[in-house]
């Protein structure tokens, strides 16, 4: 029937942005419920690594998961370099000091991207395996919908897995856990906290390459989403790859419906249930200890 | 017969399987000179924490001047007599040492929530912080930064905070813990000369200071209450000396 | 007789003269150079007549920036959603003069305080049970509920597009004039004025040092029986109340007011003001609008990719080598100065 057709093509389309938004917050999701860092910069990685996927696919062509493979690594490194280089030194540093630093970081990335590449919006050309449509039976969908919501579902039970069965997974638990703790066995906290940066913000530039076409790239991503960003890692609670999985698809289920019925100022409701929901439970609703 | 000032009844706490306090019956008097004792990890400051309210507790009642006081937040149970002393200070190290003590005193006599007159203008406060400083020795650096000060006098101006709220029930964590020993006799010469109507209570590992201050000791093993009496009682107990002090006693 | 009168008889010794407690007793007196930045102001108005639009904006920015600080700089409110009691201000003062409900000046800068701390009052006493980045996200999200909300509402609040009005003269008497903008300036400024005398009062006083002491430890506030939750929300209600003016101030000077009351840009850019100049100083707010409008103006227009690049770069050397703001660098460079003349 049409209805249900409807219906599921409307949550099939949340569940995607849900996906690309589970993508881009996993890593910070991660590195804020290890370091407690603030770090507002994490979508300026994702626009980052963004750029280099679309551009490496329009202006170099390269293949689709050769630039997605490129996205990630290159991401990582930077993260890498800036992290030994200059968020290692505000670790011990008030909230405040972190929140100017990020922000001073996504206005040196936005004018950077403008200077390097330019203003306008970049469109990701879709792999021709990928564009078109499915048949679900039920319905037609848009292949590349479904190949979202596959991955970041295969995303997160391979994360979920890496934590609970790796020995790094177990540091990390460990160290979110109880840091000085995990110190005094030995586990090498300095070293843990940049594997996991880079490893965090390689998926955002992942995310927001494969999500250039819902949310769009242009050199104003980094702000324009951020909130999204804060709220499914908030909401779902900080170190919880479940909790910012579950957070960030509904997050997307909703953005899309209210985008779709209520277009002017529709959103106020989502803004409404996150401050409901983190007075209710400031931690998350799977976060550990408070905030 | 002194007066009890405060009491707990079958005061618990439990942190999931883990039972931190177990049904404490405890009574501090008036005029109290009580040390409590106990290896670490045998729930001391936890206990603590459940007296001063920074704790809610799992089971049992704590009683101020007989009345119950389980309900209330520290901030009102401070307002009500009982003061404390942090493990480790908790000071506004920012700030100067006069400042840190005028901000107790100003608490304590209700001002601190006037908007309109200057700070400056209530010498009743600053007066009385000084003469607090002068009676800890602490007048001559009262204009230093609390962060400049080594850790022997800003344990002082700890206690110089605590004393400033003029508490009937005054509990004191460790407060000589972390000075260097040659500093830490002015921390127990301070503790020495507290008003006399105080009920004191100080945690410590020192057994020389725990002869030194105490009338009363009370040994607390694993959340529970294992002995209690006079020093020499408890230094006398063979089975607190097993657990606690180990073969080489105190002579 | 009091213990501590009794005290001074047997030890002789007078506290007041002791250098600390004068310091403590004296802190609260008018410097000299504190009339320097309304010197310069009135200075301003004479030199530049052609740009008191300008100086205009700079003023509100001040007080902007200056209600930040009385929740960021002495409660250490970390918040990046003050532009929602800015635009609350704005609309309420644009709403009233739009719909011929109230077109007068100073009594429509009350209405707008008003309204903005109710919505502080309301938001602070939800919001101010969490801390971190709990808090600081919620900020943000009060504010894009209420922007999302102008928006949706925007048969009565004009949406992006915004309300245009007039405001009655002041006083009955002087007139805004779009062209010439004297009016605008002497009333802003004397209005920064009244709302400075305020803010500088209330860091004076006792309950302005227990800000400091909550900012400071708020743990030990907690442990000398400070009813800290309470102190917070009437900070942050005075806070908003203030911003709210700054917010229909705006309105009132430009005779116009939009979503960008609301935004976040808004709320970022006042709280690099405020960092720029230094928090917690009370004269951080002044230098901070000033050399961020300055720059801006002059950068901005010309070069603006290259005006936020520095912005970037300026922050990120902020937060790592100069927290404290242009103040604090005057700050330590002056103790140094000092402890180089101690030692000659």
């Amino acid at each position: 029937m049409d209805v249900v057709g409807n219906i599921a093509g409307i949550v099939l389309g949340g569940l995607s942005a849900g996906t690309v938004l589970f993508i881009v917050s996993v890593g910070l999701s991660v590195t804020m419920g290890l370091m407690g860092f603030v770090n507002l910069a994490h979508g300026a990685f994702a626009m980052f690594g963004g750029y280099v996927i679309v551009l490496g696919m329009n202006r170099a062509h390269i293949g689709f998961v050769p630039a997605l493979a490129l996205g990630f690594v290159t991401t990582a490194a930077l993260s890498v370099v800036l992290e030994r280089l200059l968020y290692r030194r505000l670790y011990r540093s008030g909230e405040l000091d972190q929140v100017l630093f990020t922000i001073g970081l996504i206005f040196v990335f936005i004018a950077g991207t403008i200077i390097v590449v330019g203003p306008e919006s970049q469109t990701l050309q879709l792999p021709p395996a990928l564009s078109g449509q499915l048949n679900l039976g039920l319905l037609q969908y848009r292949t590349y919908s479904i190949f979202l919501i596959v991955i970041g579902f295969l995303i997160g039970i391979s994360i979920s897995l890496a934590f609970e069965r790796t020995r790094i997974g177990a540091q990390i638990r460990a160290t979110v856990d109880n840091r000085r703790m995990a110190e005094s066995l030995g586990i090498d906290v300095d070293r843990l906290f940049t594997i996991t940066f880079a490893f965090g913000s390689g998926m955002a530039g992942l995310g927001g390459g494969l999500g250039a076409e819902f949310l769009g790239l242009d050199p104003q991503y980094a702000l324009k989403y951020l909130v999204y960003f804060l709220i499914a890692v908030s909401v779902g609670g900080l170190g919880s790859v479940i909790g910012v999985y579950y957070a960030a698809l509904l997050l997307g289920v909703l953005d899309f419906v209210l985008k779709l019925y209520l277009p002017v100022g529709g959103t106020i409701f989502i803004y409404a249930l996150t401050i409901l929901l983190l007075l209710l439970r400031p931690q998350g609703l799977f976060g550990g200890k408070e905030t | 017969m002194s007066e009890t000032r405060l009491e707990t009844q079958a005061l618990s706490r439990q942190f999931g399987a883990l039972r931190a306090v177990q049904q404490i019956d405890f009574k501090l008097d008036a005029g109290a000179r009580h040390a409590l004792i106990g290896p670490n990890g045998a729930g001391k400051t936890t206990f603590i924490n459940l007296l001063t309210g920074v704790l809610p507790p799992s089971e049992g009642r704590v009683l101020l001047g007989g009345r119950d006081i389980t309900a209330t937040t520290q901030a009102e149970r401070v307002k009500l007599g009982i003061a404390r002393t942090f493990q480790i200070n908790r000071l506004f190290r920012g700030l100067s040492v006069l400042e840190n003590v005028c901000m107790a005193v100003t608490e304590r006599l209700g001002a601190a929530g006037s908007m309109i007159y200057p700070a400056g203008r209530r010498s009743d406060v600053i007066d009385e912080a000084m003469e607090l400083l002068q009676t800890l020795k602490l007048a001559d650096v009262a204009r230093h930064r609390v962060s400049e000060l080594p850790y022997g006098r800003q344990r002082l101006v700890e206690l110089a905070i605590t004393i400033g709220l003029k508490p009937e029930v005054l509990l004191l964590d460790e407060p000589a813990a972390g000075v260097p020993s040659a500093e830490s006799h002015i921390i127990l010469d301070a503790v020495e000369r507290l008003p006399a109507h105080i009920a004191v209570l100080i945690i410590e590992h020192d057994m020389d200071v725990v002869f030194r201050f105490a009338k009363r000791v009370t040994v607390m093993v694993s959340g529970a209450i294992f002995a209690e009496g006079t020093p020499r009682e408890i230094e006398a107990n063979s089975q607190v000396r097993e657990v606690y002090l180990g073969q080489s006693g105190h002579a | 007789m009091s213990d501590v009168a009794a005290a001074k008889l047997v030890t002789g010794v007078d506290f007041a003269a002791h250098p600390a407690a004068r310091a403590l007793m004296r802190r609260h007196r008018i410097r000299w150079w504190e009339l320097i930045p309304w010197l310069a102001a009135i200075a301003y108005y004479f030199a530049f007549p052609h740009y008191l639009g300008f100086g205009s904006e700079l003023l509100i920015t001040v007080l902007f920036a200056l209600s930040l600080d009385l929740a960021l700089g002495y409660a250490g409110i970390i918040t990046l959603g003050h532009a929602a009691f800015f635009g609350t201000g704005a609309y309420t003062v644009g709403m009233l003069a739009y719909y011929g409900i109230w077109i007068e000046p100073i009594v429509g800068l009350m209405c707008a305080a008003l309204a903005a701390a109710v919505i502080g009052f309301a938001s602070g006493f939800v919001l101010l049970r969490t801390k971190g980045l709990t808090l600081l996200m919620l900020t943000l999200c009060v504010t894009a509920l209420l922007e999302q909300g102008a928006n949706m509402a925007r048969d009565i609040t004009g949406g992006f597009d915004g309300l245009n009005f007039t405001i009655a003269p002041v006083f009955g008497r002087f007139e805004f004039n779009p062209l010439f903008a004297n009016t605008q300036y002497l009333y802003t400024l004397g209005v920064l004025l009244v709302c400075f005398a305020f803010v500088r009062t209330l860091v004076y006083s006792p309950f302005g040092q227990s800000l400091t002491g909550i900012r400071e430890n708020i743990l030990r506030m907690h442990a000398i029986g400070s009813p800290v939750k309470l102190r917070l929300i009437i900070c942050y209600t005075l806070s908003a109340a203030l911003a709210g003016i700054a917010g229909g101030l705006s309105a009132q000077t430009n005779d116009y007011v939009n979503l960008a009351t609301l935004s976040l840009d808004r709320s970022a850019t006042v709280l690099i003001v405020l960092i720029l100049g230094g928090y917690g100083r009370l004269y951080g707010a002044f230098i901070g609008a000033v050399v961020y409008l300055v720059l801006e103006h002059f950068l901005a227009q010309v070069y603006p990719t290259a005006w936020q690049l520095g912005l970037g770069l300026l922050l990120v050397l902020i937060a790592l080598f100069a927290r404290n703001g242009i103040l604090g660098l005057g700050e330590m460079l002056w103790r140094r100065y000092e402890a180089r003349r101690a030692a000659a």
